[in-house]
């Protein structure tokens, strides 16, 4: 913990529609030049709090600060400081790629020169040179997000507030946004990103609060979390019934007889492996295969958020 | 890149509320300029109608006019055409509901609102582009007006006041529209909300004189705001008297419905909208 000021600083956060609690008491930090990820299910609450952190939206209880700057009582200053690229790309489909990085680069009042060679800098970076010139609307899904990013960094902005920025996109796009968000992180922009991708959580950022029914029910490194839950098994698998059977009796654990296979808890470590596998020789049972399961973020994930499976991930991000 | 560690701002940016709203009004015509069919659906209804009135009804209600003058049709497209003008503005007005909620729908009014800008630029693009777009499609309809046998007598005096008028009903109107179209939900019914303003020539004395009205319709007509409009148009353009009362009359609403339009829009483009 450093102590700066921090880029974004949330207490006791609360907002509801009616009847309906969509925050209830959300405290947040995000230290400078890191990567925070607000991890959640769909309804958890993840762009409430987006909305309200980049102005959008008014809060009914407690505080949310960026760079020190109330969101509430400093709206401008606020602005000033953010970028947003949100869930859906903001673009306008009547102009061009060009256009678009034009507009928003008037409106931060940059100078005629500089509004040039930031627009050309950005189409470059994001590899929409080639069509610069076209709509928008004729650009693919993950062209569309590219845009609304570069739009998103015109301002230079300290804190870019993601939401779900890779939703929707195919591997490769997904891929190559999560390098963009690594390289403004190496130039010391803090990202605020809300994800309800494990994997992308895991890759990208220094610091996770996990989001459930509009409160933080986990928060900390993806390390810190994965030692929340203790999902570390060894699965161990056999030729026969009558095998799968015998280890069973020998060791505990939990058996998955379509698979033949046998899972005990434990760390994959080589002593706990080696006593696993002294125990089978000395009964004599043969071990077709072994493999070791290390807890990841879906067993945080399920083991906090009552059992709700984040979305339907594409098979690569299953590990 | 080397670009992003630049020091947070400490001080407020400077506000530029004319910069902004220049920016947002060359945004709207260059949407004008790229999506050209929405502007001529619109202008059509005023066509169609003026030269449906003149030309198929004009003779029989020039005739009703001014009894014992003979029936011109000339005479009545001298009558109607300030009330083509009028809905000419409240088309434009469809218009600008129109594309103002497709601002809103499409997300892109998030990015405006998240940008340090002023924050009536946003709103203000649109009323002056669509303010122009009033104007230049006046002329328009003007041309076909003259087409048709509309002949004015009006002095250079005279026309400045028409162009004064219209430039303030087409101001005044366009905030109006632009707050309905902040106010619906989709982008059908943004186009249909100002429908009732389009109407409103004729529940006044834009077609027929309000003297032929029934009773209660008739003093809805003469105290509705466009028909003091019309009325001192009407005269300015025709080189006819004109009481002063009734420019200032007209003058007056267009102030009141600008305000009005004005807080109204500020007030939904401030709302919160459900996250």
């Amino acid at each position: 913990m450093t102590t700066s000021t921090p880029a974004v600083e949330v207490r006791g956060l609360h907002k509801s529609y009616g009847e309906h609690v969509v925050l209830d008491g959300v405290d947040l930090t995000v230290e400078p030049g890191t990567v925070h990820a607000l991890l959640g299910p769909n309804g958890a609450g993840k762009t409430t709090a987006v909305n309200i952190l980049t102005t959008l939206l008014a809060p009914d209880g407690g505080t949310a600060r960026v760079l020190g700057h109330d969101v509430v009582r400093e709206p401008r200053l606020v602005r000033a400081c953010i970028g947003l690229t949100g869930q859906f790309a903001a673009l306008d489909d009547l102009l061009t790629a060009e256009e678009n990085l034009v507009l928003v680069a008037r409106l931060h009042h940059l100078p005629a020169a500089e509004i040039r060679s930031r627009t050309a800098e950005l189409l470059e970076r994001f590899e929409l040179t080639s069509v610069a010139g076209d709509r928008p609307s004729t650009f693919s899904g993950g062209m569309r997000r590219r845009l609304d990013l570069a739009m998103g960094l015109l301002g230079r902005p300290s804190v870019l507030v993601l939401d779900e920025p890779t939703t929707g996109l195919d591997p490769r796009s997904r891929r190559a946004t999560w390098d963009v968000v690594r390289d403004l992180v190496a130039d010391g922009v803090t990202v605020l990103l809300t994800t309800q991708y494990l994997e992308e959580a895991d890759q990208l950022a220094d610091h996770i609060s996990l989001l459930d029914g509009g409160r933080v029910v986990a928060d900390g490194t993806p390390a810190e979390l994965k030692r929340l839950v203790p999902g570390g098994h060894v699965r161990l698998t056999f030729s026969d019934d009558a095998a799968l059977g015998e280890a069973r009796r020998a060791l505990g654990g939990e058996p998955d007889p379509e698979a033949l296979a046998l899972d005990v808890p434990g760390s994959g470590d080589v002593a706990t492996l080696r006593r696993l596998l002294d125990r089978l020789d000395a009964e004599g049972v043969t071990v077709v295969d072994l493999s070791i399961r290390t807890p990841d973020l879906d067993d945080v994930f399920l083991a906090l958020t009552g059992g709700t499976r984040p979305t339907d991930q594409p098979q690569e991000a299953l590990r | 890149m080397s670009t992003a560690t630049v020091p947070r701002p400490v001080d407020l940016p400077r506000p530029r509320p004319l910069a902004d709203a220049m920016t947002m009004l060359g945004r709207q015509l260059r949407h004008a300029r790229r999506y050209p069919e929405l502007t001529v659906i619109v202008l059509l209804v005023p066509v169609v109608l003026l030269v449906l009135f003149v030309l198929v009804f004009g003779s029989t209600l020039g005739a009703g006019l001014a009894p014992g003058a003979p029936a011109s049709r000339g005479a009545y497209a001298d009558y109607v055409l300030p009330a083509i003008l009028v809905m000419t503005i409240t088309s434009i007005a469809q218009g600008t509901s129109t594309t103002m909620a497709m601002d809103t729908t499409q997300g892109i009014i998030d990015r405006f609102r998240t940008l340090s800008i002023a924050p009536g630029a946003v709103l203000s693009g649109h009323v002056l582009a669509a303010t122009i777009q009033s104007l230049l499609s006046m002329v328009v309809v003007t041309g076909v007006g003259l087409a048709v046998g509309f002949r004015p007598h009006a002095s250079a005096v005279d026309w400045l006041l028409v162009v004064g008028l219209l430039t303030g009903l087409s101001f005044a109107v366009s905030w109006l529209s632009v707050a309905l179209g902040l106010a619906s939900r989709t982008v059908e019914s943004a186009s249909n909300y100002p429908m009732p303003l389009v109407l409103l020539p004729f529940l006044g004395s834009g077609f027929v004189p309000t003297d032929s009205m029934p009773a209660g319709l008739r003093s809805f007509a003469e105290y509705q705001p466009f028909t003091p409009v019309m009325d001192a148009v009407r005269g300015l353009l025709l080189g006819t008297p004109v009481q002063a009362s009734t420019v200032w009359v007209g003058a007056g609403w267009c102030a009141v419905l600008a305000v009005a339009g004005w807080l109204l829009a500020r007030r939904l483009y401030a709302r919160p909208r459900r996250g």
